[in-house]
């Protein structure tokens, strides 16, 4: 069973709609109880860093995470729960991320040409860096859809994938059983679905 | 790269999609989730629904059908139609939209962007405009462009993003319906203060005129159209690969 974290942050209709549709079992909670029982942990979020962290830690849902992820559980972050990932973001201030990868989030404006549109809001390639499990349905170039204005840097050590919006930024990260998307596989039609199948049947390696 | 975006625009009247569709292979033309469906394995990039209902019942039914367009097609929805409230955004957006487009709603309370931008995100909120040239300036309609609200209509999309809306539809009505090409001194008007997605609409009659569309105005990121899609005179496959050819970044894998 798939625990989809529910911290107040975001829509989870589609997530939970799209697990459904490729037969998964998941839950929406909040509850601590359920997260340590689930097979497999997934964080969403939108919005903003800082709230996002906050909230985590208010919870004290970040603790659980990091419990569960160091039991080996795995462990996957859509969009600014990717993001929730690091280290630090340097989003309207500087704020700690869980820091189960190494690295910070930081805004795209600083890497990517003037004329280029902020956020990056659109259906784009992916371009593997490294193989893993978590994309064995999808091929390399295949499109997927981003909705964000900060991305990850200085993450060498998990970097899966990347996407080409005037400089290469990094898509997909994934460590061991912890793993993470920048664009949404609820809303990438077929691409995305074979994402969230993999993850739901499993990554060991 | 990013892609440039193709996107059908459905209308729904009492939970049914209106204006004649004709399309082969479909049980049920009317159905929104037979239509989003046939859409989204056509290569549809997004799909925008807008509810022309009028009373609370067909409203209800929208929301019921949106839940279940949204439980089985998984690519951005993006939902317009009597959008007055931060209750109508939430409505929406827990059946499942992943934006709302809002047009006179805005009109008559500026201060709903900028609310709805705080709660759900700019990222949610996509500013719907009908302009139409008034004495040679761009103007803003409301009500579905009946109503001529004296606004001009370059400056009206300007504030409404800085107050948090995160992409624009410009429809043009002056080309709209007319099946001649989209506007696109309007749109490159638009383009010029905006630094948010801009999705052309109006004036879509063939191939061509979308090929023209993102050429002439490069800030364009995406085409919106209905009736050519609906009646089948444009298969969206057929006007991807045309765009690629013409080398009009476009996404070709589902």
């Amino acid at each position: 069973m798939i625990a989809i974290l529910d911290y107040g942050v975001g829509n989870l209709f589609s997530l939970r709609s799209s697990l459904a549709c490729i037969g998964a079992e998941a839950v929406v909670t909040p509850d601590e109880k359920v997260l340590r029982q689930a097979d497999k942990l997934l964080l969403p979020g939108v919005g903003a860093f800082g709230d996002a962290a906050e909230k985590l830690r208010q919870s004290g849902l970040d603790q659980v995470l990091r419990e569960e992820v160091e039991k080996g559980k795995p462990l996957l972050g859509i969009c600014l729960g990717m993001q929730l990932l690091f280290d630090r973001s340097l989003e309207f201030g500087v704020h700690q991320g869980l820091g189960l990868l190494r690295g910070e989030v930081r805004p795209i404006g600083e890497v990517i040409p003037k004329e280029l549109k902020i956020p990056q809001i659109g259906w784009n390639n992916l371009h593997f860096t490294r193989e893993h499990p978590l994309f064995r349905y999808v091929k390399e170039g295949d499109s997927v859809y981003f909705v964000h204005s900060y991305y990850a840097a200085d993450c060498a050590e998990s970097l899966v994938a990347e996407t080409e919006y005037g400089a290469p930024l990094t898509a997909a990260v994934a460590l061991d059983n912890v793993m993470g998307c920048q664009f949404h596989p609820e809303k990438s039609g077929k691409v995305g679905l074979g994402i969230l199948q993999a993850f739901a049947e499993g990554v060991a390696k | 790269m990013i892609s440039k975006r193709i996107i059908p625009c459905l209308d729904v009247r009492d939970g049914r999609v209106v204006k004649g569709i004709n399309f082969q292979g479909l049980n049920d033309v009317s159905s929104p989730v037979e239509l989003a469906s046939y859409y989204s394995e056509n290569g549809a990039d997004e799909l925008v629904f807008y509810d022309i209902t009028a009373s609370a019942e067909g409203r209800a039914l929208f929301t019921d059908i949106l839940r279940e367009v949204a439980s089985t097609i998984f690519i951005p929805l993006t939902v317009g139609g009597g959008i007055n409230s931060l209750a109508d955004f939430d409505r929406v957006l827990k059946s499942g939209a992943d934006k709302v487009s809002v047009n006179s709603g805005a009109i008559r309370n500026p201060n709903l962007v900028e609310e709805a931008a705080k709660r759900y995100g700019s990222q949610c909120v996509v500013l719907s405009a009908d302009v139409k040239r008034v004495d040679g300036k761009f103007t803003v309609f409301a009500k579905g462009g009946r109503e001529n609200t004296g606004m001009d209509a370059i400056e009206w999309i300007r504030t409404s993003v800085e107050r948090g809306a995160g992409e624009v539809v410009v429809n043009s009505i002056d080309t709209d319906g007319v099946k001649k090409g989209f506007d696109i001194e309007m749109l490159q008007a638009v383009c010029d203060v905006v630094n948010v997605p801009v999705i052309a609409s109006g004036g879509a009659g063939e191939v061509e005129d979308f090929i023209q569309l993102f050429h002439s105005v490069p800030g364009v990121d995406a085409g919106l159209a209905a009736s050519i899609f609906h009646f089948g005179e444009v298969k969206i496959p057929d006007l991807k690969r045309e765009l690629a050819k013409n080398n009009i970044c476009m996404r070709l894998s589902l």
